[in-house]
């Protein structure tokens, strides 16, 4: 045999027929104790690293936001003040508010969309591999140049607007970008368009392993199509609804780089969201303690969507 | 299938076709943005100007690539995004190989090699992906301040490989669990060890999965801003962060033209991975998703 990269006490084992009986025996219990202890030493530094640098750190955020650090961190800790600070700061609401509007928008249109998508392309539709690779592209690529190709492409003086207006279509205005009641919307536009393929992708695998001996039998009983994937297929696919709608949740919270490139959180703060609330308070306005207690709020707010899913999954799979 | 239907009567035969109508939209609309961006990177500024955003180019050029990548300014530095772009490369490969190596090992133990408390380390790794970012990087840039890792480049392989680990386990965990035991056993029987069926058993049969946990990082790693912006700073910044440099910084006159070259040089290497392991693409994305 080649040498492996096992080391020499493996060789041990290789014992030839020829070899003491006792010899190898030893040479065995040595290998087996190896095999108890190596498996442990091996994943040791992921488990210290993900406890300190998952839970140790969210229990250190959350110290530091009971504290009054600003620039430095300081760890006596005072109590709730950064929260009461967060909780009366107008930006903060207002970013919150922003979370909740694109979030909503984001989440709805892009199941919207990958679901219409996937069940279109599940009737047998030529050029479905095309299809899906164009879908799915946008989400090979970063936010950040998602939201410089849209932020050009919205722009009013040289972009969509002018293409309008160049096709003779001279009162076309479409501004959101610069218009801080709109310009939210236009992160909503970005976003689906980054992310409704992979809804796409996952609302077609769930469909693909729907039994087609149903749909034919409820054809057989009359039913129309329509019908069929309304009481049938649709219902059916609950479990990817969940799972969709939880990456989506989760991508809208710690939503960040789309917004920094697209608009910069602006016109003004017209498109900021608490991970840019906590991104400046944290790092560049000197407040680590409050920029903690958002970061702790964006917690609470990611569990307050995560743990009755995770609970509702785990209940339907004991009953299962 | 579900299509019989379609092909009986003149009215499901329009509905056939609006179904091949919308799609055709929907692709359009995808496609819409790359079109935009390479036909505007070759334009000239004048060009940009004075047509619309679908028109080609007349007389197509690469002078914004070539201003893109040497001489664009990002912030003060007027150097173009060259540098920025090897930043990228030097942080991506070896966080893809520790976080992807480790991952594997991980996973291997996890699935053949279980003690007591393995399940539920991988339960508390798997709770770790549901972690906003933000409520980690405050004390990281505080630790990564105490080790002295000063180096931008550096920090960022540390850190795309600690929070790489769970997905990189899970990856691996879930395609061992389903190698019959029967493998190991026997393997050992015959007198190999831990690192023996390792690397001479386990590692040949995962090469679908290490394409999938190699395309999946190589995707999250590349795309990264957050931890770019937040634990490099100035010249060893990576690529995203100086896009963003590029198109949010620059005062006075506007160049479209290099800033979507830009834009697409830096979308490049994961539009190559995408188009070249779409396949392993899309099966990272939806392990994810049903892992949650």
């Amino acid at each position: 045999m080649s040498p492996s990269p096992s080391g020499a006490q493996l060789t041990l084992h290789e014992g030839s027929p020829s070899m003491p009986s006792l010899q190898t025996a030893s040479a065995s219990r040595f290998g087996r104790l190896v095999d108890v202890v190596l498996p442990k030493i091996v994943v040791a530094p992921t488990m210290v690293a993900s406890l300190v640098c998952f839970y140790g750190f969210v229990l250190w955020t959350a110290w530091l936001s009971l504290t009054e650090s600003r620039i430095l961190p300081k760890y006596e800790i005072v109590g709730l003040v950064q929260y009461q600070e967060l909780f009366s700061n107008e930006r903060w609401w207002a970013a919150m508010k922003n979370l909740g509007v694109f979030g909503g928008l984001f989440i709805f249109f892009s199941l919207a969309v990958g679901l219409l998508l996937a069940v279109f392309l599940d009737q047998k539709i030529r050029r479905e591999g095309a299809l899906r690779t164009i879908y799915l592209y946008p989400m090979a690529l970063s936010f950040i140049v998602t939201g410089t190709a849209w932020k050009w492409m919205l722009n009013p003086g040289l972009g969509l607007e002018k293409l309008m207006h160049d096709f003779g279509f001279s009162d076309f205005t479409f501004d959101w970008i610069v218009n801080p009641d709109m310009a939210i919307y236009t992160v909503v536009i970005a976003g689906v368009w980054q992310s409704s393929g992979f809804v796409m992708a996952l609302f077609l695998a769930g469909l693909r392993g729907i039994d087609d001996a149903i749909i034919k039998a409820a054809q057989v009983d009359g039913a129309n199509l329509p019908t069929i994937y309304r009481r049938i297929v649709i219902p059916s696919l609950r479990p990817v609804f969940f799972s969709a709608f939880m990456i989506l949740a989760h991508i809208a919270i710690k939503s960040f780089d789309l917004v920094m490139a697209l608009t910069n959180a602006g016109p003004g703060l017209a498109t900021d969201l608490p991970s840019i609330f906590m991104y400046q308070h944290g790092f560049n306005r000197g407040q680590l303690g409050l920029g903690a207690a958002s970061a702790m709020i964006m917690l609470a707010t990611a569990a307050a969507i995560v743990v009755p899913f995770l609970y509702s999954e785990l209940r339907s799979q004991r009953r299962g | 299938m579900a299509d019989l239907a379609y092909h009986q009567t003149p009215a499901a035969r329009i509905g056939r076709f609006g179904i091949y109508a919308v799609l055709a939209l929907f692709a359009l609309y995808y496609l819409a943005p790359l079109y935009v961006m390479v036909v505007t990177s070759l334009k000239s500024l004048e060009e940009v100007r004075n047509g619309n955003l679908l028109a080609l180019p007349a007389a197509p050029s690469l002078e914004a690539w070539s201003t893109a990548w040497s001489s664009a300014c990002t912030g003060v530095e007027c150097s173009g995004i060259q540098g920025y772009f090897w930043n990228s490369i030097k942080m991506l490969v070896p966080a893809v190989a520790l976080s992807t190596l480790i991952g594997a090992v991980n996973g291997y133990v996890l699935a053949m090699w279980r003690f007591k408390g393995s399940d539920l380390f991988f339960t508390l790794l798997m709770i770790g992906c549901f972690l906003p970012f933000q409520v980690v990087i405050l004390p990281m840039a505080q630790m990564l301040g105490f080790l002295g890792l000063e180096n931008g480049t550096a920090r960022l392989v540390l850190v795309h490989t600690i929070y790489g680990l769970a997905f990189t386990t899970m990856f691996f965990r879930n395609f061992y669990v389903t190698i019959p035991d029967e493998l190991v056993k026997a393997a050992r029987i015959d007198g190999a060890g831990f690192l023996r069926i390792f690397f001479r058993i386990m590692l040949p049969i995962s090469l679908p999965t290490i394409a999938v946990c190699v395309i999946w990082q190589t995707t999250q790693i590349w795309n990264d801003f957050l931890f770019g912006v937040v634990f490099s700073a100035g010249e060893t910044q990576p690529m995203t962060v100086a896009l963003n440099n590029l198109v949010n910084t620059s005062t006075g006159v506007k160049h479209y033209n290099v800033e979507m070259a830009a834009a697409i040089i830096a979308a490049l290497p994961t539009l190559c991975v995408y188009a070249f392991g779409g396949k392993y693409f899309i099966r990272g994305l939806t392990a994810g998703a049903v892992k949650g």
